[in-house]
């Protein structure tokens, strides 16, 4: 693995990814969980799904993912396969297995052993901050040193897009500040692009350059609002006041997405 | 969380009164784990060998320990071969279980089917007390040590089936999305995701698996009799209770106890070495 501190293009340039066209998802007792999702995932995006709960974030990123399939309209590739990570709002990871054994896992699967792919592993490992801990059991580790692995193995093999649904929602806020400014650094050096569930606006604000405001019952896409702040970020973004106004819109946007079911 | 103060780790920091009662009572606490029942057992025994010879109870009705030692001593020539025959069903019984245990709960744990249509028929031989089975075992099968093994193994393999169909069923089911997402096959979601996951559960019915197994292996003897080949220590109880050599039953369920004991420590044992490097049992919290 080539680490790359590429920047990504700006926005109105970059290649399409990932489409989904007028998206509908019914479940089996009649919930209407999506209706209508239009959303364009271009290389590079790191994009944040922000709404209530109930709003069909998870049930989007479980159809992109394609552990469900729409009742109508289309998910498209474009060019090339479906290479997805995954990080969930739990660690998720294997308490039998070390921490460097958790992170081959997608190897694991895809038939490649160990030894082919140590150094890979070992990369990601030190990209997150845990090289020291490879031997470790997951039971040693603390709440956020666990969202590090859960996030090395999801970039370990260097997927196109990484899916992300509120990763950070069950730690302190102090760990989720130094995760945030991390993860950026980290989406920047494997050139990644990433779609970020989160129900929580600062975040969405800090993390992304699109906020995709979604409204609940039926879940759809309610505005979509641009964060126009170059990477990287950090703690200077986070006090100035550019991000305190973004944030305001962020809410605004939010609070007029509920208010529309209300 | 594995932050520590690194004052405290040191050892010359002062520890308040508290944290010294605590640690002088978790000290307390480790002697007396042995101290407490090994002492117990020796002032049982003291009492029985007192009762009998205060109330001079003779040996054909109840023998002291003393004499129970001596015939466990005098006697070693027959109840040795005794337990070795015993011993040999009950671990061949317990193997079996393991096999057929495991096998017919990775069996469940592929075809949902099959546990539908097989399940109760497990259930039904767990529920039947062995006792009432064995006799017809014993018409249909010639073979004495399958017959025996047979009916040790009805008593012993349904925990294993049980706890290990549940840990089979037990995986997280976020883990179980991420394998479905990275395109496992379905023996690699069994091998590397189930079959760990499974461990646990696997274990702690292996545990209860190994006394039944001598249980099965003990009432299979009784049942079958004298069969002059080969006979355990059940069967030396039968023939010492037609004899009144009552010190010779005391000995050999002595043995039989023991042999229990044994199977459980060694059984824990394993468990502990398998599980405690991961698993929330087995660990050990400072606070």
């Amino acid at each position: 693995m080539v680490v790359t501190w590429r920047k990504p293009k700006p926005l109105g340039e970059r290649a399409k990814l990932l489409e989904m066209a007028a998206v509908d998802k019914a479940f089996a007792g009649g919930t209407l969980a999506l209706q209508d999702m239009n959303l364009t995932v271009n290389e590079g995006d790191f994009i944040s799904l922000l709404g209530p709960s109930g709003c069909g974030k998870s049930t989007a990123l479980r159809l992109i993912a394609g552990l469900m399939h729409p009742t109508r309209g289309q998910i498209r590739w474009e060019g090339g396969e479906a290479e997805i990570g995954v990080v969930f709002q739990e660690p998720t990871l294997m308490p039998w297995a070390t921490v460097e054994q958790n992170v081959y896992l997608p190897f694991r699967l895809k038939g490649q052993s160990f030894v082919q792919v140590r150094d890979d592993i070992h990369l990601v490992l030190k990209l997150v901050g845990l090289e020291k801990f490879a031997k470790a059991y997951p039971r040693e580790l603390s709440g956020g040193m666990k969202m590090r692995v859960s996030i090395a193995r999801a970039m370990v093999t260097r997927p196109r897009l990484i899916l992300m649904d509120e990763p950070f929602a069950a730690l302190d806020e102090i760990t989720r500040h130094k995760l945030n400014k991390d993860l950026l650094e980290l989406k920047e050096k494997i050139a990644s692009t990433v779609i970020f569930v989160t129900h929580s606006v600062f975040e969405s604000v800090f993390l992304s350059d699109r906020i995709v405001v979604m409204a609940a019952r039926p879940g759809r896409v309610s505005t979509e609002l641009t964060v126009d702040a170059p990477y990287p970020r950090g703690e200077a973004f986070r006090t100035s006041a550019d991000y305190a106004a973004l944030c305001r819109t962020a809410s605004d946007a939010l609070h007029a997405a509920m208010g529309e079911t209300a | 969380m594995s932050l520590a103060d690194p004052a405290l780790a040191a050892g010359d920091t002062p520890v308040d009164a508290d944290e010294l009662a605590r640690a002088r009572a978790r000290r307390r606490e480790r002697v007396l784990r042995w101290l407490l029942p090994s002492v117990t057992v020796a002032l049982m025994i003291v009492l029985w060998d007192r009762i009998v010879a205060w109330n001079e109870i003779p040996h054909y009705i109840l023998p002291g320990p003393g004499l129970v030692a001596q015939t466990l001593v005098k006697d070693a020539p027959i109840l040795l071969p005794a337990l070795g025959v015993t011993l040999q069903i009950t671990l061949m019984a317990l193997a079996v279980a393991v096999v057929g245990g495991v096998g017919l709960a990775v069996l469940f744990s592929l075809s949902r089917w099959a546990e539908m249509c097989f399940y109760p028929f497990a259930v039904i031989l767990q529920v039947t007390p062995v006792v009432s089975i064995a006799p017809l075992i014993f018409i249909y099968v010639d073979n004495r040590l399958a017959g025996l093994l047979l009916c040790a193994w009805i008593v012993a393999f349904f925990p294993i089936l049980s706890n290990t169909t549940l840990g089979l069923n037990s995986t997280d089911h976020n883990l179980r999305d991420l394998y479905r997402i990275y395109g496992a096959t379905r023996w690699q979601r069994l091998r590397y995701l189930q079959i760990p996951t499974a461990l646990p559960y696997f274990l702690g019915g292996l545990r209860i698996a190994g006394g039944l197994s001598l249980i099965g292996a003990v009432v299979a003897e009784y049942v079958a009799g004298t069969g002059g080949i080969g006979s355990g220590l059940a069967f030396r109880i039968l023939e010492a209770g037609y004899r009144l050599n009552i010190p010779r039953m005391f000995a050999a369920l002595a043995l039989i106890a023991l042999t229990g004991v044994v199977i459980f420590a060694v059984l824990s044992l394993i468990t502990h070495l398998m599980l405690h490097k991961w698993h929330e049992s087995a660990i050990k919290r400072e606070n």
